[in-house]
């Protein structure tokens, strides 16, 4: 025979799904957030998208080629992933250099440092955001406002977001049937009509996204569902013992970084658990910390932190927690 | 169709399943000029030769011995003459003892009924029945190549309460089971009868997965015929065809960790091997020949042929249309759990089910990527291990911790290598850690 | 100033407080010891390989110190030296051993044994060795992954791409094993080290006759026992139409290298002798 037969263990047929391919699926699955963060905020959401994408994979790119001197990894579409979450989660007025400086940690630190993609304990694009919230609180703290397409950057008029009234009002000893009137209706809430970071508004295109993953098998129902449900019975809890001190359920679904962090950042798969109970004890442990966070600790918001927290316990669960083997349940008769 | 279908609950894939020969009859192939049967086909030891080189032998002759518990004769496909016993590469290329036989004419054991009649009443008792199959070297034909016998003597103090037929053929590409459902259904039900007789219970379920729906049709219209015997389609998914699945979709029940299907009362044989039974007792036939599927998308002539065991690869690859100018790969068995041929001139074996050609294109494996923990081999996975910590462990060589995440478990169904995102060898490592398991279980 | 003085005191006592259960801590486990094994230990190469036989260094100081004699210790990487060092320490006397050092026995480059066919798997030997007989037809030859050059702590072996066989690097080779260990054929030997890290060889481990084995290999022992009779030091055994040259024995007079009808012998790091086996030895070397 002129040519060699080729031999290899089996399977001798792959699956269609590759690793760029499951990036890119996320990636598609965060277009209705990008659009609607652009609807609502504007030149200063395209500025910080835009900008947070490409630094993130310029970094990737040199710091790979350069002082790692390996094969660059660009192209699998993690990095614009790290981009795109870390821009989604900051203000649109937020300043050029500050996005480059928190790209360059999301990915320098949060996840080549590690080792690349795969190895990284930590969500990068999480650590990049809690790196700039913890060392520019200020610029942190200011949230334009969503009302329509904007073409002022920096100097976007801004307000407080939902969570920061309701933090502050009840510091003040104000109750919430009273600070409600200052917030915008659910209906709006969920459209994405109040303050906050340009990705984490509204609540429809976070939702089409989650959506979407499920419909293309990219994530499982485990970890989204599991954090909502938890925020939601635990608030629950809170308001039924406490309506005029606790925000209700649905409040704290719609406001803040939940569905977010929930649909997109928790369910990371290098730093989520590998088991489906693994994820639904990490999404609940998750809910919890968050809703502790925001009700009882001194941030409005907590979900970058719940989330970071678990993604440190996320070896201890894969350790512990198995899959139920196939032979465990007998069944006689 | 309205009601669902039974599957298994954990687990599974969806390959493509590129039954190309679905619609083509079994064809019989004629002889080669020369035979090489190998006398390790089966699981177990090998048999011992009984003919001599320059013996003259006949079709259906004995011609090497089982010894010891697990293991199955080897008799004769063709008539004419011994010329050679030496050791001869197999399926893996390494060298196994074989017999050579020349072929002269095509002439049969007197005691062989050659005739098609259907015969169906069963006049043997249980224990002769038992002695014919195991004087006809019967494994099972479904790919394990496990002697059939064997799994008819049940251990002591269990009892099986239901046979189960697995006419599944979850792989793709391959049909010679549906083939043989079709074309031999009342054959096969008369080899279903008579195993229920040797293992006493009253119930056999065929379960056939539902991409085969002609074959479902026919066999429920003879099972009416026959007491006791009842068909299922299932769900198609891979891997139904292993043993546990099979019986967890049938029966709902769920095989323990490392016991063996009598365990949960039943037993599962392939609808090759109960047509095989057919053959040896009612018609004093030992296994000779086996229908193989020769497909391949850039064959000529894709087909199910009838062959005699031992036959060349080549051969068969010829009567299909010849080796096209772009393959890449011939694989004996499916593409899932079929093994790659470094050589066109190994022979058929019993438990071979299927030639594969494939395109050159189609064949290379794609560059590993680094693992992203997308756990959908945790997910695919059908007995519910963690592939990529499997994976992990064997090449840290922690064989300790690898026993006790039960690798020796895995039915090796290569779903976990299927399904990853970063095209990572797992199964391949995870094969290796259980070889390496087993050796220190011995050693112990 | 007050507040600061609070502070400073309650810091100091705290301090003081968890100073003194460390201190109980400390004393209630502490653990008695041979301090003898500490300097034991310091003098191993801590290495960690396990070429000894004992998970690592400190576990070998141990077995030096508890056992009786030195006989059965033996650690490979430091070699004699490092034996003597310990010998000294603790009073003992090291046996003399021979330093070793790790050589390939296999010649079947892309050269000398042509691939039969093209292996697409996990790259690694033992996957490879546990699937089929790999891409020649030798089914005991070198396999041409990296499972050995993976396991060597010290780097002493790499993997020349010409040829598609390891070498090892004699200056760097701690004679630890691992590679034997891990190499699923067993081609490699642990040999005698010679002065200028001279060697003589059968890089060859077939024991298939000479007339099946020389189709798919052209330097495989085809077992003619010519070298075993021209030996004059008994050094050459032969079984399994294999020869085995043994290295304690082997005087290297290279009678046997000239001899070899198919160059399987092979000699390592020698003034040139004549054109064949400088082939082999360019190929195989480098």
């Amino acid at each position: 025979m002129s040519k060699l037969l080729t031999v290899s263990p089996s399977p001798h047929i792959y699956g269609k799904d590759t690793t760029p391919n499951l990036m890119y699926g996320v990636i598609i699955a965060l277009i209705p957030a990008i659009l609607a963060s652009i609807l609502y905020f504007g030149w200063g959401a395209v500025i910080v998208i835009s900008v947070a994408v490409i630094s993130s994979v310029l970094f990737e790119f040199l710091i790979q080629r350069f002082l790692l001197q390996k094969k660059t990894t660009i192209q699998d579409g993690s990095a614009v992933i790290t981009g795109l979450l870390l821009s989604l989660c900051l203000p649109s007025n937020f300043p050029v250099w500050l996005i480059i400086l928190g790209s360059l940690f999301a990915i320098g630190v949060g996840k080549l440092s590690f080792g690349g993609l795969g190895n990284n304990p930590f969500n990068p694009a999480l650590v990049g955001r809690v790196f700039l919230f913890i060392s520019f609180p200020a610029k942190m703290a200011s949230w334009p406002e969503a009302q329509g397409f904007q073409t002022q950057y920096i100097d976007a008029s801004t307000g407080a977001t939902p969570l920061s009234i309701i933090k502050e009002g009840l510091g003040k000893g104000d109750s919430i049937s009273h600070l409600m009137d200052k917030i915008p209706t659910y209906q709006q809430l969920f459209f994405g009509n109040m303050g906050g970071s340009i990705g984490e508004v509204a609540a429809v295109a976070l939702i089409l996204g989650l959506a979407y993953m499920l419909l293309r098998k990219i994530i499982t129902w485990h970890i989204p569902v599991s954090i909502i449900l938890t925020v939601v019975i635990f608030t629950g809890i809170l308001w039924f013992v406490n309506p005029e001190k606790n925000a209700d359920p649905l409040f704290h679904i719609l406001t803040g970084g939940i569905l977010l962090g929930a649909i997109f950042m928790a369910t990371d798969y290098v730093t989520s658990p590998m088991t489906g109970k693994g994820m639904i004890i990490y999404g609940i442990c998750i809910g919890i910390l968050t809703v502790v966070i925001r009700r009882f600790g001194s941030y409005p918001e907590g979900v970058q932190f719940a989330i970071l927290i678990m993604n440190g316990f996320v070896p201890l669960i894969n350790y512990y927690i198995k899959p139920k083997r196939f032979g465990e349940e007998v069944k006689n008769g | 169709m309205s009601k669902m279908l039974k599957t298994f609950r954990k687990g599974g894939i969806h390959p493509a399943e590129y039954k190309l020969t679905d619609k083509s009859p079994v064809e019989i192939l004629p002889l080669p000029e020369k035979v090489t049967i190998l006398l390790s086909q089966h699981m177990g030891v090998p048999a011992i030769p009984v003919v001599s080189k320059g013996d003259t032998v006949k079709v259906g002759q004995l011609i090497a011995q089982g010894r010891g518990f697990v293991s199955a004769s080897i008799h004769s496909s063709v008539s004419g003459k011994v010329v050679k016993i030496d050791s001869i590469p197999d399926l893996t290329g390494y060298k196994k003892p074989a017999i050579v036989i020349e072929v002269e004419g095509d002439e049969w054991e007197e005691n062989i009924i050659q005739s098609t009649d259907l015969r169906k009443d069963i006049t043997f008792s249980k224990d002769e029945i038992l002695e014919k199959i195991r004087e006809s070297g019967i494994v099972g034909l479904g790919g394990a190549a496990f002697p059939s016998h064997v799994k008819l003597i049940l251990p002591q103090g269990k009892k099986a309460k239901a046979l189960i037929i697995n006419g599944v053929e979850c792989e793709p590409y391959l049909t010679s089971d549906h083939r043989l459902m079709l074309e031999y259904g009342e054959e096969m039900m008369v080899g279903i009868r008579i195993l229920m007789r040797v293992l006493n219970v009253r119930k056999a379920m065929i379960g056939i997965e539902n991409n085969k729906a002609d074959a479902v049709c026919h066999l429920k219209d003879i099972a009416s015929k026959f007491h006791g015997i009842e068909v299922y389609p299932l769900e198609v998914k891979y891997p139904q065809g292993g043993e546990k699945q099979l019986i967890k979709a049938l029966t709902g029940r769920e095989v323990p960790s490392r016991k063996l299907p009598v365990d949960v009362g039943v037993i599962v044989h392939n609808v090759s091997t109960a047509y095989a039974v057919y053959e040896a007792v009612q018609k004093n036939k030992p296994l000779i020949n086996r229908i193989i599927t020769v497909s391949g998308k850039s064959l000529k002539k894709p087909s199910n042929f009838v062959v005699r065991i031992g036959t060349p690869i080549r051969f068969l690859i010829e009567a299909a249309g010849g080796l096209p100018e772009n393959t890449g790969k011939v694989i004996s068995g499916g593409l899932m759990m079929g093994k790659a041929l470094n050589s066109l001139d190994v022979p058929v074996i019993k438990g071979m089910s299927g030639i594969l050609v494939l395109p050159e294109d189609e064949t290379k494996r794609k560059s590993i990527e680094p693992c992203i923990r997308c756990s959908k081999c945790v997910t695919v996975c059908p007995m519910g291990l963690e592939p990529y910590l499997l994976m992990l462990l064997t090449q840290n060589w922690d064989f300790y911790r690898l026993e006790k995440e039960m690798v020796l478990d895995c039915i090796e169904c290569g779903s976990c290598s299927y399904i990853c995102p970063a095209n990572r060898p797992l199964l391949d490592f995870i094969r290796l850690g259980k070889t390496d398991v087993k050796k220190i279980i011995r050693e112990r | 100033m007050s507040s600061i003085l609070i502070a400073i005191l309650s810091l100091s006592s705290l301090g003081i407080v968890a100073a003194i259960i460390l201190y109980l801590v400390a004393q209630k486990f502490k653990v008695l010891e041979n301090p003898i094994i500490h300097d034991v230990e310091d003098a191993l190469p801590a290495a960690n390989c396990g070429g000894c036989g004992y998970p690592g260094c400190r576990n070998f100081a141990e077995a030096c110190v508890n056992s009786d004699s030195l006989d059965d210790l033996y650690c490979p990487v430091g070699g004699q030296e490092t034996m003597d060092i310990v010998a000294n320490l603790l009073g003992k006397k090291a046996k003399q051993t021979d330093p070793r050092v790790a050589v390939i026995r296999c010649s079947g480059s892309f050269e000398n044994r042509p691939r039969t066919n093209h292996y697409d798997g996990a790259s690694s030997c033992a996957v490879a060795s546990a699937l089929y007989v790999g891409d020649t037809d030798c089914p005991v030859g070198c396999l041409g992954m990296d499972d050995c050059v993976e396991v060597c702590e010290f780097e002493a072996i790499y993997m020349n791409d010409k040829t598609g066989l390891p070498v090892v690097i004699d200056e760097k080779c701690t004679a630890c094993g691992a590679c034997v260990e891990a190499c699923p054929r067993d081609i490699i030997e642990l040999r005698k080290q010679n002065k200028k890290d001279r060697q003589i060889f059968v890089s060859c481990i077939n024991t298939e006759k000479g007339g099946i084995a020389k189709k798919y290999c052209s330097v495989t022992c085809i077992g003619c026992t010519k070298c075993f009779r021209v030996c004059e030091f008994e050094a050459i055994t032969m079984g399994n139409n294999l020869a085995f040259i043994d290295s304690d024995m082997c005087t290297l007079c290279r009678r046997c290298v000239t001899e070899c009808p198919t160059n399987a012998i092979l000699e390592i790091n020698f003034p040139l002798l004549n054109k064949t086996s400088e082939k082999v030895n360019t190929d195989i070397k480098k």
